[in-house]
């Protein structure tokens, strides 16, 4: 999962140049103007609205290609990405030109079941701001369980590896309960807590946080021994032990628990919205579906890939600033 | 050894007595007790090099828990100048033959462990890179472990236990794993450091000749349950050759006395 712009290396790639002009950026525009030049040659075979603003979107994005092939070579750091992206900005206007042609123009996937890229831009342009008031609400239950849940299982997890009497007690309970999907729960989770809201936020602390606790725990209890007797010879009490020697060395364990719980959190963020809420992505998937409204249930799901994978990647970035001491031993 | 020692900078930290008296150990073990030390009687003074030396597995890094305060022994007791030793101190410093820096830390944020746990970090920061200095890591200080060389880290580790201004260093094979060259550089070193501070060290080692450079007296223990067998005073001033026909004699008495010949 390293991070690929980065491996590119230094220098922008000799090869993706013709001189000083971005091959790759002068193909793509190409592309995209294909695209463009399909959207407004053709009609649509039934009407999907705002094909005209699609295709001027693409022309744009042409536009800023080409004005980069002749000036990313100057950019520096931004340049990087752009560049190493290259074949995939070229793929990126030939798919929306098969897509073009398969839905609106030939109609080979139909009307409601298909959308062209049109329509999705439909769906964005008249109910964005239903969709906006959507994210905020699955940010919201996801932020409260996730947080709540990750906080929680880190401290009994902590506490879980370090006490002989604690994880007597605690380790069979969660050896039982760990391995059962959190979405197991929603029944009675609906049912004993008073509102659903607070049965969602349960549920996806409950998932992100069993991880963590487990994760944790194995992380605290199998530190080695040595940094132990290292630290308390040098005059550590139980505190220091706990804070300074055993936590950090179980972190890489904890990340790896953060990221299990991250993915689960996802799962029963979208089992529980469809089930019990008013609002949030999940909801407006199901609603969308019972309408046969495709094209919103298409934009919903581009929405929520971007908020999923966006939070991964904030939670690797995290994970960079506190364990950049991994670097050179540890490639994950 | 005494022109040694009266030569040498004074500093604040004179080196501590130890005394074990009729110390023995037991390890319990699924399969039974397993007996390690048994009525260990040793009295070392305040700033000598003494050398333990035995066979692998005999109890050797053992007694030197005890006389760190990490667990106390299951008979006799353990005094450090004269006080029964109950639990670990920064006075006496325990270095481990595997470096264990933390690999989380810098070697600037390693050699701090001490003083951070002591809560001396405001007040007496600035040792820490003098430490540094005196192992010759200044380059090296925001490095993380895993860029040290085995040397290296071994020298850090070294910094992380002077920082305390330790009165007594316990060295557990502290150059063991090192390359012979490293090695070499590394016994003068710790031999630099010792005849500045003034602290006692008790050596572990499984090398004789390492044990005959350095020591001023050489203790050598039986297989497990480990016993003295034997001991040698070490009357030679420094710097010693190790070609010193006197040297190679006591090497030869000693491997006698462990019971290893010198021929193959
Ligand atoms: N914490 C422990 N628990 C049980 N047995 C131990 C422990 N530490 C050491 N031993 C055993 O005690 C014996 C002596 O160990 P040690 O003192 O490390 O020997 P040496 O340092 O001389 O090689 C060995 O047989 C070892 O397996
Ligand atoms: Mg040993």
């Amino acid at each position: 999962m390293a991070d690929t712009t980065q491996t590119a290396g230094g220098a922008l790639a000799a090869s993706a140049f013709l001189g000083d002009v971005w091959r790759n950026g002068l193909l793509a525009a190409a592309s995209w103007l294909l695209a463009a030049a399909v959207a407004v040659g053709f009609t649509d075979v039934v009407p999907w609205g705002q094909t005209q603003l699609f295709a001027l979107l693409l022309v744009i994005g042409a536009g800023a290609f080409i004005v980069l092939a002749f000036t990313v070579h100057r950019l520096g750091g931004i340049g990087h990405p752009i560049v190493h992206y290259g074949p995939w900005w070229i793929a990126l206007g030939l798919w929306f030109t098969l897509w073009e042609i398969s839905t609106a123009k030939l109609g080979w996937l139909p009307k409601p079941f298909f959308s062209p890229p049109q329509g999705l831009l439909h769906v964005y342009l008249t109910d964005w701001d239903r969709l906006l008031v959507c994210v905020l609400y699955s940010l919201r239950l996801w932020g409260l369980g996730f947080f709540s849940g990750i906080a929680v299982g880190f401290v009994v997890g902590v506490a879980l590896g370090w006490s002989k009497r604690f994880s007597y007690w605690g380790m069979p309970i969660l050896k039982l309960i760990g391995p059962v999907p959190a979405s197991a729960w929603i029944p009675s989770a609906f049912f004993v807590f008073p509102t659903t809201f607070g049965a969602s936020i349960f549920l996806v602390a409950l998932a992100s946080g069993i991880p963590v606790i487990i994760l944790t725990a194995s992380g605290v209890a199998s530190v080695n021994r040595s940094f132990y007797d290292v630290a308390r010879t040098l005059g550590a009490d139980r505190r220091f032990l706990v804070l300074k020697v055993a936590i950090p060395a179980a972190l890489p364990n904890v990340f790896v628990g953060l990221f299990m719980g991250l993915y689960s959190s996802f799962a029963v963020l979208v089992i529980a919205e469809m089930l019990g809420a008013k609002y949030g992505l999940g909801w407006y998937l199901q609603f969308q579906t019972a309408y046969s409204a495709y094209a919103n249930v298409y934009a919903a799901l581009i929405l929520m890939a971007l908020l999923c994978s966006g939070l991964v990647k904030l939670l690797f970035v995290g994970r960079d600033r506190l364990l950049g001491w991994q670097k050179g031993i540890v490639q994950w | 050894m005494v022109a040694v020692l009266a030569s040498a900078p004074e500093t604040a930290s004179p080196g501590l007595s130890v005394e074990l008296r009729n110390v023995s150990h037991v390890y319990d073990l699924p399969s039974g007790p397993l007996p390690v030390l048994e009525n260990i009687d040793l009295k070392i003074e305040p700033g000598s090099f003494v050398a333990l030396l035995g066979p692998s597995g005999s109890g050797k890094s053992t007694l030197l828990r005890l006389v760190a305060g990490l667990e106390p022994p299951v008979a006799g007791s353990v005094l450090a100048d004269g006080v029964a030793v109950e639990k670990p101190d920064p006075s006496r410093v325990l270095v481990f033959q595997d470096p264990t820096l933390f690999p989380w830390r810098t070697v600037r944020r390693n050699v701090a462990l001490g003083l951070e746990a002591q809560g001396r970090l405001k007040t007496e920061g600035h040792r820490i890179d003098e430490a540094i200095a005196r192992v010759r890591l200044s380059e090296f200080a925001d490095a993380f472990p895993h860029q040290l060389s085995g040397g290296m880290a071994q020298r850090a580790a070294l910094a992380r236990a002077l920082v305390n201004d330790p009165r007594l260093l316990l060295l557990d094979e502290p150059l063991g794993k090192l390359d012979q060259l490293t090695r070499l550089t590394m016994q003068s070193e710790l031999l630099g450091l010792w005849q500045q501070s003034g602290f006692t060290a008790l050596l572990v080692t499984h090398d004789v000749e390492e044990a005959l450079l350095l020591a001023d007296r050489v203790i050598l223990f039986s297989d497990r349950p480990a016993r003295i067998v034997g001991e040698r005073r070490v009357e030679l001033p420094h710097p010693r050759h190790r070609g010193d026909p006197d040297l190679i004699a006591l090497r030869r008495e000693i491997l006698q006395l462990l019971g290893v010949s010198e021929t193959i």
